[in-house]
């Protein structure tokens, strides 16, 4: 094992070339990684935060409905409000 | 080609392609590290140190591949308007760049022991230098606008114009006198290199190109949705000036 981790001498050449390997390819995996897991965490937080044109949409549809058989403006106002 | 230009079918398909792209890394990064560390001779000449050229070869021809696509990519960009061509060069150029970087390194660690120098301004080294330049640039110019359009058409261009260090780096050992030996695997006649020593060299490329592949498959993703989050960002802004026009006619 120690032959092995010798390297017939050349131990200070052929180990930093295979530990530089290592940490750059892992850290661009793990850069990348994280990118992703945050770039996709703000575009949930929008896409929840900011429904309105469908719920404006989906209530308009709604309150036609409901306005003809229920109570008129109650839907509307909620979804203003 | 197009028929990929549709970022939702993208998005389809790189979650079928991913788990396979990173199983396949996994297990021939671990076959290449066996092969290259263990199950492979020291050099008659250069002894152990040759084990740095399993990681020093794939790396630099991963540096060649992964600049061509993104120049392919950036012509398909320029020429076609293909939003996913933009994003793939743009996807890749850190990876490009990590390999370009670990081929420098390498090089210079493997130099210093068998050249007796860490670094030479010969035409291959030097022009593998202007490579790696390449890739930081690219990157440096994509950001650098308010418009990631404006952005990504610079880039494109200088990708294009780069291109022609490509070849200068692959002829660069026979057209010059230089340190560095010449092609030993992909030249006429077939690889000089002996078996024992050719299969770590392209079990290690092969997991190279696979670990390049699965990554670049979770940054154009990022990208993606990026581009959905600026395209929400710039809807919420217009759609709350609208709404500001309805507050201030309820206000009046």
């Amino acid at each position: 094992m120690t032959e092995f981790l010798h390297m017939g001498g050349y131990a200070t050449y052929v180990w930093p070339a295979y530990g530089i390997a290592t940490i750059v390819l892992l850290g661009l995996l793990v850069a990348t990684w994280k990118g992703l897991r945050n770039a996709e965490a703000t575009l949930k937080a929008l896409e929840s935060a900011r429904p309105t044109r469908r719920r404006t949409r989906n209530s308009s549809n709604s309150t036609g409905r409901k306005a003809a058989d229920q109570t008129a403006g109650t839907p509307a106002e909620a979804s203003e409000g | 080609m197009h028929r990929f230009a549709n970022p939702a079918r993208f998005l389809r398909l790189s979650a079928l392609l991913l788990p396979w792209c990173a199983g396949a890394t996994v297990i021939l990064t671990i076959l290449g590290l066996w092969f290259s560390l263990f199950s492979s001779p020291p050099d008659y000449q250069q002894g152990e140190t040759v084990r740095i050229m399993y990681i020093h070869v794939p790396a630099a021809w991963m540096s060649l591949f992964v600049y061509t696509n993104m120049a392919i990519a950036a012509a398909c960009g320029l020429v076609w308007k293909h939003p996913l061509a933009d994003l793939f060069a743009k996807a890749a150029a850190p990876i490009g760049a990590g390999f370009t970087f670990v081929c420098l390194v390498t090089g210079s660690l493997w130099g210093a022991p068998m050249w007796g120098t860490w670094w030479v301004w010969d035409a291959r080294l030097t022009s593998v230098l202007i490579l790696f330049f390449l890739y930081l640039g690219y990157m440096a110019l994509v950001n650098a606008f308010d418009d990631p359009q404006r952005g990504m058409k610079a880039g494109n261009v200088l990708l294009l114009v780069g291109i022609v260090n490509v070849p200068i780096i692959k002829f660069s050992v026979d057209w010059w006198n230089t340190l560095h030996q010449p092609a030993s695997v992909v030249r006429m006649g077939g690889p000089s290199i002996d078996p024992s020593m050719l299969t770590p060299l392209l079990v290690m490329a092969g997991a190279f190109t696979a670990y390049f592949l699965s990554v670049v498959l979770l940054r154009v993703r990022t990208e993606i949705a990026q581009r959905k989050i600026q395209t929400l960002r710039l809807s919420v802004a217009s759609g709350v000036a609208g709404d500001g026009t309805v507050t201030d006619g309820m206000r009046g």
